[in-house]
């Protein structure tokens, strides 16, 4: 384990933007905190977790995928591509690390995603254990451990210091190239954190939720439970929650006309939105009812089927806390399965 | 720079030929600017055809895999991207990707079959592929049988090709039927799924439907009630797609992506599946 006093962060995070992009949680100034990207003077966030995900990094909400030129009758097909640059997410929380596993299963999967492959092949994810876990958090019911997060690089911050240790090839490298600011550590101060961590963890409200009544081969017995008619009645289709979610990855494909061109790009859709099934014979999800039901069923029920029993859901708790209507999938989970 | 392949990334086709069919369907034959195949694909399977500015959308190779000089595409105008199309001239490029989904099994389970198909309106265009490979492998199948309807004779698609080449085939019966009486029409008057249970086939069919939902819901519970067996019946699915490729999320019914699982489907395989298509 390597150790640095937090009175130095500055100059690692220096260190590291000297040869790669550097991004980090950064307070806003409404509050929130952002991915950002770090300069000289950027301070880190201390808040427990950014408002956006950091998916962007990886799938951002719109991105040029192709350039057409056309003449005549002519087309011409213009590959834009670029290799993605080095760069490193910096305090990334155990929930969203894993949420990066959920977005990999569907986008390097053959037919291989080559936007998202090149970024996420040229990224260095350094994750930070929780301390202070809120209200909204419940990893712990999808078997994520905010105490020992994974990631190329895992850390624990205490009070004074912070502690790093490599997990991957890509880890040892990152913690080679700040070898010279960093010293040799045993974990006492970061066992010490962890319990008490671990402490808080259990007696969160919903320390209880589990996923018992979800998985593959649920869709038969979970698709006429009444929730859905119920709990969908006031769903605005806003689709705030499908923002904020980490593991959400609808995108729609669009055309613009740069009147020199016509660029392709996609862009973050949602399936809570009307538009998002209709076609010319009618829509096959007409109501509210079934788009809510899709958004749930899908990160509990059909996802898990397609990707041995993992859930597209890393209880980040983004959607409790955004959702306009104060609904979200924990309370689904809670009036399906039950207040066990 | 050298970056991996993208499904995303089209080619750019161009249209060589452009047949009237209907008074709302259109065949256009596409090449390559050098002359090729695009690509090579399987009955049943689709492609993306664009043009930059106007949109994308999913096609159904109409054209059998044994054509190796071009592919067909028939289709029906009813938004921005077939509208496009519609007034587009021989000549003209546009884009297209794929092959995407999963072929009809027409190389082991339909081997040996004795075969009916039956489409509605321009349903015929996915199984016209399907059709013509087996007329192109004639001997490695049994008896075909061919319902087709659409609402008028001028809705009938392939009309020339069902008329001129199908119905010669030695072991082919082409059924054809329309909606509603017509000048000029001495053949049969009725919907597809009525004239399939006049028809009273044999239930040792293997058979495969396409054609608006509604069409395929009244024939699949008429040849149920004749007597065949779910796992004989083939389909496809439509529905609203993007990427082709499982990846943004749209045309899901429960855990199946209709553009990589499907869009063939065996009828009981359907049943699986939550009723959201
Ligand atoms: C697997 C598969 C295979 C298919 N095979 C074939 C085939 O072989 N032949 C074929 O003809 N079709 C086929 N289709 C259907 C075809 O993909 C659709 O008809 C096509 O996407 C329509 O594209 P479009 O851009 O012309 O329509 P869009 O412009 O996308 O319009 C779709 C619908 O929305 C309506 N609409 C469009 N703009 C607006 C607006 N601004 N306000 C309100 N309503 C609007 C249109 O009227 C239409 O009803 C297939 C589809 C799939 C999924
Ligand atoms: S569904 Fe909600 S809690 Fe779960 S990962 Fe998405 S935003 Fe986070
Ligand atoms: S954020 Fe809330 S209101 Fe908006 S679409 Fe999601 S569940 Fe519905
Ligand atoms: S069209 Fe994108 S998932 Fe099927």
């Amino acid at each position: 384990m390597r150790k640095l006093s937090l009175e130095n962060i500055n100059k690692l995070f220096a260190a590291v933007a000297e040869d790669k992009t550097l991004y980090l949680p950064v307070d806003q100034s409404d509050g929130s905190a952002k991915y950002s990207k770090w300069a000289e003077g950027t301070v880190w966030s201390n808040a427990l977790n950014t408002v956006r995900s950091p998916k962007d990094l990886f799938f951002p909400q719109t991105e040029d995928l192709m350039e057409f030129k056309t003449e005549g009758k002519n087309i011409e097909v213009i590959d834009i591509r670029k290799e993605s640059e080095d760069f490193v997410i910096f305090g990334v929380r155990a929930c969203d690390v894993k949420s990066f596993e959920v977005l990999d299963r569907v986008f390097l999967s053959e037919p291989v995603d080559s936007y998202y492959a090149s970024r996420r092949e040229h990224a260095v994810i350094v994750s930070l254990a929780c301390s202070r876990p809120s209200e909204t958090c419940f990893c712990t019911t999808f078997g994520i451990d905010a105490i020992n997060p994974e990631g190329d690089v895992s850390a624990w911050k205490t009070a004074t210091d912070i502690y790093f240790k490599a997990n991957t090839e890509k880890g040892e490298e990152f913690l080679a190239s700040i070898e010279a600011l960093t010293e040799e550590s045993d974990d006492t101060a970061v066992n010490e954190q962890k319990a008490k961590t671990a402490d808080i963890m259990k007696k969160l409200p919903l320390a209880d939720l589990t996923t018992d009544s979800f998985g593959g081969g649920k869709t038969e017995e979970l698709w006429n439970n009444p929730v859905w008619d119920e709990f969908s009645q006031t769903c605005l289709g806003c689709g705030t929650c499908t923002f904020v979610c980490p593991t959400c990855q609808c995108y729609d494909i669009k055309d613009f006309d740069t009147g020199n061109g016509v660029i392709r790009y996609r862009c973050w859709d949602s399936c809570m939105y009307s538009e998002f099934t209709r076609m010319a014979h009618g829509n096959n999800r007409l109501t509210q009812k079934e788009r809510f039901r899709q958004r749930f069923m899908h990160k509990l029920v059909y996802y898990p089927e397609n990707n041995g029993g993992l859930f597209s859901c890393v209880g980040c708790g983004r959607c409790l806390s955004k959702c306009p209507i104060s609904m979200n999938i924990a309370k689904v989970m809670r009036k399906i399965g039950g207040d066990k | 720079m050298n970056m991996r392949e993208d499904t995303l990334i089209p080619k750019v086709g161009v249209i060589t030929d452009v047949r009237i069919d209907t008074p709302d369907i259109k065949t256009f034959r596409v090449v390559t600017p050098d002359g090729k195949k695009a690509f090579d694909h399987r009955p049943g399977q689709c492609a993306m055809l664009s043009i930059p500015g106007v949109g994308e959308a999913m096609f159904s190779i109409t054209s059998s895999p044994t054509n190796t000089e071009y592919m067909e595409f028939s289709i029906k105008k009813c938004g921005c991207v077939t509208e496009w199309l519609h007034q587009a001239e021989v000549g003209q490029q546009l884009t297209i990707r794929g092959p995407y989904g999963n072929p009809f099994p027409v190389d082991d389970v339909f081997a040996g079959k004795n075969m009916l198909f039956i489409a509605g309106g321009v349903g015929l265009a996915p199984l016209r592929s399907v059709i013509n490979y087996c007329r192109h492998y004639r001997d490695r199948y049994g008896d075909i049988d061919i319902v087709y309807g659409s609402r008028s004779k001028d809705d009938l698609l392939d009309y020339k090709e069902i008329i001129e080449e199908w119905s010669n085939d030695a072991g082919v019966k082409v059924h054809l039927t329309i909606d509603n009486p017509q000048e000029g029409w001495n053949g049969h008057v009725g919907f597809v799924p009525n004239y399939v249970k006049e028809l009273n086939f044999d239930t040792n069919k293997t058979a495969v439907l396409c054609g608006p939902p509604i069409m395929i819901k009244f024939t699949l519970e008429g040849l149920c009630s004749m007597g065949f067996d779910k796992t004989q019946i083939y389909t496809t699915l439509e529905l609203r797609m993007k990427c082709g490729v499982g990846k943004c999320g749209r045309c899901n019914v429960g855990s199946k992506y209709v553009c990589k699982d499907g869009p063939v489907f065996r009828c009981d395989e359907l049943d699986e599946l939550p009723d959201e298509y």
